[in-house]
């Protein structure tokens, strides 16, 4: 596109402008998402976000029923009904996960600025940390409550 | 002579043009969050799932109704500001203006709404 209108803009434009001559180069692009090897610490910070901004599907859920005991039993009952469906039983366990899951990642990331635990083979320790992590401290909440 | 300090030479520089305030705002909503958040789960929890009397009784008490309006409120700014921050990496231009604003408004209403139910489980 960009080099379209170069050529049409008249005689003096014949493909030998500094324009031009750095318009045709092809330069190497920055490796893309495929061509990387999925790391630990990469992994783990994409989940970070992935969880943080999940949980207002929870959080959404969890105002509504409060919404509901303050309105009346029978809306209560209907919230309710649904939060403890089998399908509210995925979507509130996939939240207890995600909010440990974030919760250590945050932990990870008040260290990191703190400007410790930046080498590799510590990075790699505290992603497996929290992964291992979110699912002990999910299952020990299940039990507890 | 430059009568300008080396502090207002650099303020409003950087890619953000307002420093690091941002950081250190989810930075102090994280440490407050990490704080609160296991009691409030263990306080949801108990009450999810308990028939009607059982939770209007429990957000009837001072410490589970505090500390759920805490986790909302501080919860739902700290997840405004981190939505902020993703929308600023995929989104540009009128788009993100757009979508920050949404966003803010959705989530402050999410959380005057949860205060209200708090309010009229508690009094």
């Amino acid at each position: 596109m960009a080099r379209a209108r170069l050529r049409e803009r008249g005689p003096t434009n014949k493909g030998n402008t500094m324009a031009e001559k750095t318009k045709g180069v092809e330069r190497p692009l920055s490796p893309h998402l495929q061509i990387w090897r999925f790391t630990i610490p990469m992994l783990t910070s994409i989940l970070t976000r992935i969880t943080g901004n999940a949980l207002i599907v929870s959080t959404l859920l969890v105002v509504w029923w409060l919404i509901a005991a303050a309105t009346s039993e029978a809306y209560f009952d209907l919230a309710n009904g649904i939060l403890t469906s089998w399908i509210g039983d995925i979507v509130m366990t996939l939240s207890l996960l995600g909010v440990w899951y974030h919760f250590l990642a945050g932990l990870r990331h008040l260290y990191y600025d703190a400007g410790k635990g930046l080498d590799i083979p510590t990075a790699e320790k505290l992603g497996w940390a929290c992964l291992i992590g979110s699912v002990v401290l999910t299952v020990l909440t299940i039990v507890i409550i | 002579m430059r009568y300008l300090t080396a502090r207002k030479r650099a303020e409003g520089k950087g890619a953000s043009h307002t420093g690091t305030e941002h950081h250190w705002s989810m930075q102090v909503s994280a440490v407050g969050l990490a704080l609160i958040v296991p009691t409030f789960l263990y306080i949801f929890g108990k009450a999810l799932g308990s028939d009607y009397a059982t939770v209007t009784e429990t957000f009837s008490h001072p410490i589970p109704a505090i500390v759920t309006a805490l986790v909302l409120v501080f919860g739902l700014k700290h997840f405004n500001r981190g939505f902020e921050m993703m929308a600023q990496d995929y989104l540009r231009g009128s788009r993100l203006k757009a979508a920050i604003m949404f966003m803010t408004a959705f989530t402050y209403g999410l959380a005057a709404t949860g205060l209200f139910a708090l309010a009229k489980l508690a009094l």
